[in-house]
């Protein structure tokens, strides 16, 4: 035990030393350091950067709440039978087929130029706005096939016993095959959204100015790529934590999976 | 002559190409119980859903309490809320304590008012010896506890009869006892009910009438003694040596 810590411990420092050894006695690691690791640039540029993330941290809330409502909503659709509803069943399934089918800068990008274009006064004109509504727009269609991978997990045979009961489509749905489906699907989801942390960067070629936008603004304005490291080392404090957040939760998962939980 | 509480009128049913019910008659009077005996594959267990409508069916009626109820201007929903089913595979919901898997319909269906609910559930729960596990999850329970949860479940929606669907086919030999009391003693009670097994000492024991069902027909019926101690069919002789 304490042999086998002792040998993964020594192998570690002598991997990552080796690593860095190796950067560091690159012929270029001066020139990199002073392009990308200045000190005096970091502290001019950050508060900057900083407040431009807050941007992202507030629209990436926004978005995933909006997110996770819209893609239940059209998961659902997709789950309806009865024949009056067929259009929006149809419309459901075409939207999840072409957003998940785009890039998503192609479509924040189409969302934030073309729709203004088409002069409807209902449209927003804010590129804030805008390039949520993109963002949510691309990320609903993945979140609304994490929650329909969900609902079908759930054994028919739960459905079969709800209805047995009594209980109409509706109810079966919200009371026995939804909150099962729903914490089947927490890991997948988190790790959409440690995604959607990242991608709310895309937003910025609409012209808002958060962290990545911002960053870049000051790379160009002092030939200086070290705005850049601060937006991404910003990034990275996010993500971790929330893939971490995964982490447990599987591991919570696999352990009551392995005690015979039947869930 | 009493109406029955159910009657089954030349059902028929299939998957498909492949006929599972070849025109079912039968009916059951109050307090009484039918079994349904045969091979798996025979078509008991879908007949039980058909009489409790989670199956359609595509030929025939099914008649509660004299009512038609396959037709399609009745609610299923009201249906199924006025009789109970119990699955082989119990069919608890995991997400739920069980408490809260007895008193979901009461509330939810029957409207009832949740404390009202709750003390219901606490005292058909302790009558059926599970006084203590109300804050349990099903998954904390053995197969018996599990499946006699699932008949309590069914009761506490006061249904006019019960259909139990080899409700211990699914358990440990050892734990077959404690459910199939359990169905004993609802049968002394009074209550109304069809069950298919393969328990035919239990069929012989409770039963008023007992069904064999060959491929989706009912071959032979009968008073448990003579149908046990006397088959006519050779496939009805052929099935009880298969099960001795």
């Amino acid at each position: 035990m304490l042999r086998g810590r002792v040998v993964s411990g020594v192998s570690t420092v002598v991997v990552i030393g080796l690593l860095v050894l190796a950067v560091v006695t690159s012929s270029g690691w001066n020139d990199v350091k002073d392009l990308f690791f200045n000190w005096d640039v970091f502290k001019e540029t950050f508060p900057d950067v900083l407040r431009g993330f807050w941007l992202d941290v507030r629209l990436f809330v926004a978005i995933e709440i909006a997110v996770l409502v819209f893609g239940l909503l059209v998961a659902l659709a997709r789950f309806s039978r009865s024949p009056l509803l067929f259009p929006v069943r149809l419309l459901a399934a075409v939207y999840t087929d072409v957003f998940r089918g785009l890039p998503t800068l192609l479509v924040v990008f189409l969302i934030g130029f073309a729709l203004p274009a088409l002069g409807w006064g209902f449209v927003p004109d804010s590129v804030i706005v805008l390039g949520a509504i993109g963002l949510g727009l691309s990320y609903g269609a993945y979140v609304a096939e994490v929650y329909r991978a969900g609902i079908h997990s759930v054994h028919p045979s739960q459905r079969a016993a709800a209805r047995a009961l009594g209980l109409s489509t509706v109810q079966s749905m919200r009371f026995v095959v939804l909150p099962q489906a729903v914490r089947r699907v927490v890991p997948p989801l988190l790790n959409d959204f440690i995604s959607l942390q990242k991608d709310v960067a895309l937003i910025s070629i609409l012209g808002p100015l958060e962290a990545f936008r911002q960053a870049q603004v000051y790379a160009s304005l002092k030939f200086n790529f070290t705005p850049l490291m601060a937006a991404a080392l910003l990034y990275l404090c996010v993500t971790i934590p929330l893939a971490r957040v995964v982490d447990l939760l599987q591991a919570r998962d696999d352990r009551r999976r392995a005690a015979g939980g039947a869930v | 002559m009493t109406t029955p509480v159910v009657e089954v009128s030349g059902v028929t049913k299939a998957f498909g190409d492949r006929a599972v019910l070849g025109g079912i008659d039968l009916a059951v009077n109050e307090h009484e119980a039918v079994v349904l005996i045969g091979a798996s594959g025979s078509g008991k267990s879908t007949l039980l859903r058909c009489i409790d409508l989670l199956e359609e069916i595509d030929d025939g009626d099914v008649f509660l309490d004299g009512a038609v109820i396959t037709d399609p201007s009745v609610d299923p929903d009201d249906v199924r809320a006025r009789i109970g089913f119990v699955f082989q595979q119990f069919n608890l919901f995991p997400h739920l304590t069980v408490l809260q898997n007895v008193t979901l319909a009461p509330t939810r269906v029957h409207r009832v008012a949740r404390r009202q609910a709750e003390e219901r559930a606490r005292a058909l729960l302790t009558r059926f010896g599970l006084g203590g596990r109300e804050r349990e999850y099903p998954d904390r329970l053995s197969g018996g506890q599990q499946q006699r949860v699932a008949i309590v479940r069914a009761l506490a929606n006061d249904p006019r009869l019960i259909l139990l669907d080899e409700v211990t086919s699914a358990l440990d030999p050892e734990l077959v006892g404690e459910v199939l009391d359990v169905i004993a003693g609802l049968k002394a009670e009074g209550m109304t009910m069809i069950l298919a097994t393969h328990e035919m000492a239990f069929a012989r024991a409770v039963a008023n009438e007992v069904c064999f069902l060959h491929e989706g027909v009912i071959l032979e019926r009968g008073a448990p003694d003579a149908l046990f101690g006397n088959p006519q069919r050779p496939e009805l002789q052929r099935f009880l040596e298969r099960v001795r």
